[in-house]
């Protein structure tokens, strides 16, 4: 680590009563002379209040920012870190972080034969044009392909609109009375262990205003905001859509990424107003750890759509296949009449990866409705868990619910799990739910062999067909790489 | 009086499990903590309950007769004349003075002591019903037990303990009743084992029916061996507060188990069901039916868990749980269950909540029936399936009757 210098940090502070006990309780650190060098790149491992400050003043945030994020910090210092789900990993230091760091840039190949041929073998499965290949895997880009022209005749079609697609700092620059306006209020920062932790110390993430009656004219993809940065390990994302708009949102994308954090701890935030539609999809391909379950990351994400109009709606569609532990529930808080909510999931697991993933409809409105789809495949060791909830509150006259959890297990050593709840308040509710647990069929298989087709083309037609629901919400080019991508997650695991 | 204070339970000595026990998220025992209870004492001279009790009977079918009041033995007022030689039908400590070897063999074998309940239950406990039926034997009548509980004056305190032994190839019907008298609050809280040995058959009806200031409690906890069939039916009419745990474990091959019920609920009553099927091993099947009629102010809770353990291939699990909602202020709570780690089996859950259909009503409106008749028709419908599952004819048509009177509705007969 660099040379460490004082400065003037402290001195700047007004030290309320509060910060002074919680400076006594952090002097431990001062005393092996830890101080915070503000024209470094990268924050010593750790997290005090210190750190939150340093972040927020590296990102040039205004006063109110900073305190919000100290708030969060002081409130997640008052927090256990959550026991409940129905996955294990062994205890993360929250000390042994580095919480922040300019974005490193990517060591730069010449040419595709210095990446790992592995990589390029997923890349060739997943049909990813070659142009595509260099780019994310960090080759040198010829003049031909120029991915910052794309982004850019992009961005100005977008400014025409009125749309504003941004990272969350440079909106905080730009349009710092509607971050402050909803940034925190779906997910405020007493929410849980970990979005009180993403508040404290969030790198960055996406803004995305979509002004009222205006349709967004094409898919918005974090892939295009991003262009050659890599994704945050506390990314924060927000999202607003104002009366009668629409937006498509992607997040992540089909091809494998290899990220040296091993934490991650996401909030995702979307406001939709009246008659209004967000539509969020995410392909998630982390790295999932080897097959003998050593390394993979930690995927603790926090995801909430507030539907606040009449009208409203909003669509999750996920299609899960990395990380090592996958924790989340991507959820809808139905509180406009007539708001509709719908959940489609794909999850899968392998090898040792761990899933406890699921959604919560909050009913709260009048005449609100959601679908919930998920589709759970295991495979291996490892562990796919539903955890769901659906509430009808006392005033939400007429609310209508499905919900279907299928699960498939490839193989004995794995296990599926449904933790649906279902909490109905209201007479008028009609809620069903329907879960299923089955495996391939070998009959299925023998069928599909007597036609030439081999075993592990038969299972993946099958699988895809157990999906389908679910790929039929996603946008067209996503669809088909996340079928094939489930081929590839899914690959040796039937004998 | 000073013996009331010796015999006074202080439930605060007992770790009772709280909401925040997410087995208990939805049940809230503070109601029960209350009171102060006096140990179930028997009620005075039974003899003369003889006539008064008879009524709490079902009646026009044979059975073996047996009270408890307040969860002891009265063997004044049962009757077991005709019972075959070598089937056993008696107080818990009766039983342990008379054949002590077979009863440490399986009591407390079976159930674990999970919370607060069931160690008030286990250390406090003096009595209960045993049943032992010896191999190859067949019970010919069901055993009818009324469970008498609560008293005038006192809260009352009846923690019965009950053990049930069906030994390889034999079979036994038992209708647990449980009834209570008007007067203070009281509070019941029952233990039941069930060892369901190699092709044996075991029903088990429980028909809960008590006053509806009172606290109900039963943890029902089977172990069954191969080829057996384990039948639960369980019926819940009364109570303030209503939580019932029905476990089976199916530790060999070729095992059934099917768990029914239904529960009725209205005013402020509080129902909960508990249910978890453990399958240990492989080709066994389990198969559920619950369903909730709630009216009023009532909740409903419903938790059904299923277990399919790695050894268990070829497992066939169902689960079915619904719930109408007959008023604005009712509430339903519930949760399927899926833990499975093998994977050439089939499982599958369903739960539904709804309102009786309007459209249904409407059709047998416009052919001239009444609105009342109608939703009582509906009702009568959606109950239907659970209660067809009574093996006992005259028991059937009983209960039907019960569900219509504790409504308050007008009963709807069949055919």
């Amino acid at each position: 680590m660099e040379e460490i210098k004082t400065n003037g940090l402290q001195e700047k502070d007004e030290i309320s009563e509060d910060m002074q006990l919680l400076n006594d309780v952090t002097k431990n650190e001062y005393k092996w002379g830890f101080i915070t060098d503000i024209e470094s790149d990268t924050a010593p491992k750790g997290l005090n209040e210190e750190i939150v400050r340093f972040i927020s003043l590296k990102k040039g945030e205004p006063e109110w920012m900073t305190e919000w994020r100290l708030k969060a910090f002081r409130h997640w210092q008052t927090m256990e870190e959550p026991k409940w789900p129905n996955v294990k990993y062994p205890k993360i230091d929250f000390q042994d972080i580095i919480y922040y760091s300019a974005p490193k840039k990517k060591p730069q190949l010449n040419s595709l034969d210095e990446v790992d041929p592995e990589l390029l073998k997923t890349f060739e499965k997943l049909g990813i044009p070659l142009e595509e290949q260099k780019i994310l895997s960090g080759v040198a880009v010829d003049a031909v392909f120029d991915s910052v022209s794309v982004a850019t005749t992009f961005k100005e079609t977008l400014k025409e609109k009125g749309i504003i697609f941004s990272s969350v700092s440079e909106a905080l620059k730009d349009h710092p009375e509607l971050v402050k306006k909803y940034l925190g209020s779906v997910v405020p920062y007493t929410d849980n262990y970990y979005a009180a932790l993403n508040a404290a110390v969030f790198s960055d993430g996406s803004f995305v205003y979509i002004p009222k009656g205006v349709r967004c004219p094409m898919e918005l993809s974090t892939y295009f905001r991003i262009n050659n940065e890599e994704t945050g390990q506390f990314e924060r994302t927000l999202i607003i859509a104002e009366d009668d708009s629409y937006v498509s949102y992607l997040e992540g994308c089909t091809a494998p990424i290899r990220d040296t954090n091993q934490l991650h701890a996401a909030v995702v935030e979307l406001v939709i107003l009246e008659n209004a539609e967000i539509k969020y999809s995410t392909v998630q391909n982390w790295y999932p750890g080897n097959s003998e379950g050593k390394g993979g990351i930690y995927n603790f994400v926090t995801k909430r759509a507030a539907c606040r109009g009449n009208h409203s709606k909003v669509s999750w569609t996920q299609v899960e296949t990395g990380s090592a532990v996958t924790w989340k529930y991507p959820s809808c808080i139905l509180q406009g009449d007539y708001s509709v909510g719908e959940f489609y999931s794909v999850a899968v697991t392998n090898n040792f990866q761990q899933a406890d993933t699921g959604t919560k409809m909050i009913h709260l409105g009048k005449n609100t409705s959601s679908t919930i789809i998920s589709k759970g495949i295991s495979a291996g060791k490892s562990n796919n868990s539903y955890r769901g909830l659906v509430k009808v509150a006392k005033k939400a006259d007429n609310a209508r619910n499905f919900t279907q959890c299928d699960s498939m297990l490839m193989g004995d050593k794995c296990g599926a799990h449904t933790f649906p709840y279902i909490e109905i308040e209201n007479d008028t509710a009609r809620v069903e739910h329907e879960a299923t647990t089955s495996k391939v069929g070998e009959d299925q298989i023998f069928y599909l062999n007597q036609r030439g087709i081999s075993t592990e083309d038969a299972v993946n037609m099958i699988v895809n067909g157990f999906c389908k629901e679910v790929f039929n919400e996603l946008p067209m080019e996503f669809a088909v790489e996340a079928q094939k991508l489930l081929a590839i997650s899914l690959e040796s695991s039937v004998g | 009086m000073g013996n009331d204070l010796l015999n006074m339970i202080e439930l605060r000595d007992f770790n009772l499990p709280t909401t925040k026990n997410e087995d208990w998220k939805y049940t809230n025992v503070a109601p029960i903590m209350k009171y102060n209870y006096v140990l179930g004492t028997s009620l005075g001279n039974e003899d003369h309950l003889s006539s008064v009790l008879d009524e709490y009977f079902f009646q026009d079918f044979d059975y073996y007769k047996v009270v408890f009041i307040n969860g002891i033995f009265a063997g004044k007022l049962s009757d077991l004349t005709g019972l075959e030689s070598g089937i056993i039908v008696d107080s818990l400590s009766n039983f342990q003075k008379n054949n002590s070897e077979l009863l440490s063999k399986h009591l407390n074998k079976y159930s674990a002591i999970d919370n607060g309940f069931n160690e008030l239950n286990n250390s406090l406990s003096s009595d209960g019903l045993v049943v032992y039926v010896p191999k190859g034997k067949v019970v010919d009548k069901p055993i009818q037990v009324l469970y008498f509980n609560g008293d005038k004056t006192e809260n009352v305190l009846s923690v019965p303990k009950n053990l049930i032994i069906a030994e390889e190839n034999s079979q036994v019907s038992i209708i647990a009743n449980y009834h209570g008298i008007k007067g203070k609050e009281y509070l019941t809280n029952v233990v039941t084992e069930v060892y369901a040995g190699k092709n044996s058959i075991v029903d088990l009806y429980k028909i809960q029916l008590e006053e509806e200031n009172s606290f109900h409690i039963e943890k029902v906890q089977a172990y069954q061996e191969s080829n057996s069939l384990f039948n639960h039916y369980n019926f819940t009419f009364g109570g303030s507060i209503t939580r019932n745990d029905i476990n089976t474990c199916l530790n060999d091959e070729n095992i059934e188990s099917h768990f029914y019920g239904l529960y009725l609920a209205h005013k402020n009553q509080h129902v909960d069901n508990h249910t978890f099927v453990d399958h240990a091993m492989p080709n066994c099947m389990s198969n559920e039916l619950y369903k909730g009629i709630l009216d009023g102010e009532s909740r409903g809770v419903f938790n059904g868990k299923i277990l399919v353990r790695r050894d268990a291939q070829k497992t066939n699990a169902y689960q079915s749980n619904k719930a109408v909602l007959l008023s604005k202020s009712a509430v339903i709570d519930t949760k399927p269950q899926l833990e499975i780690f093998a994977d050439d089996v089939k499982c599958s859950h369903g739960a539904a909540v709804g309102q009786l259909d309007e459209d249904s009503e409407f059709y047998i409106k416009s052919r001239g029936i009444p609105q009342d008749i109608a939703k009582s028709m509906l009702i009568r419908a959606f109950a239907a399936d659970v209660i067809e599952k009574i093996k006992i004819d005259e028991l059937r048509e009983q209960i039907n009757h019960l569900v219509f009177e504790h409504l308050n509705r007008v009963e709807v007969k069949n055919n």
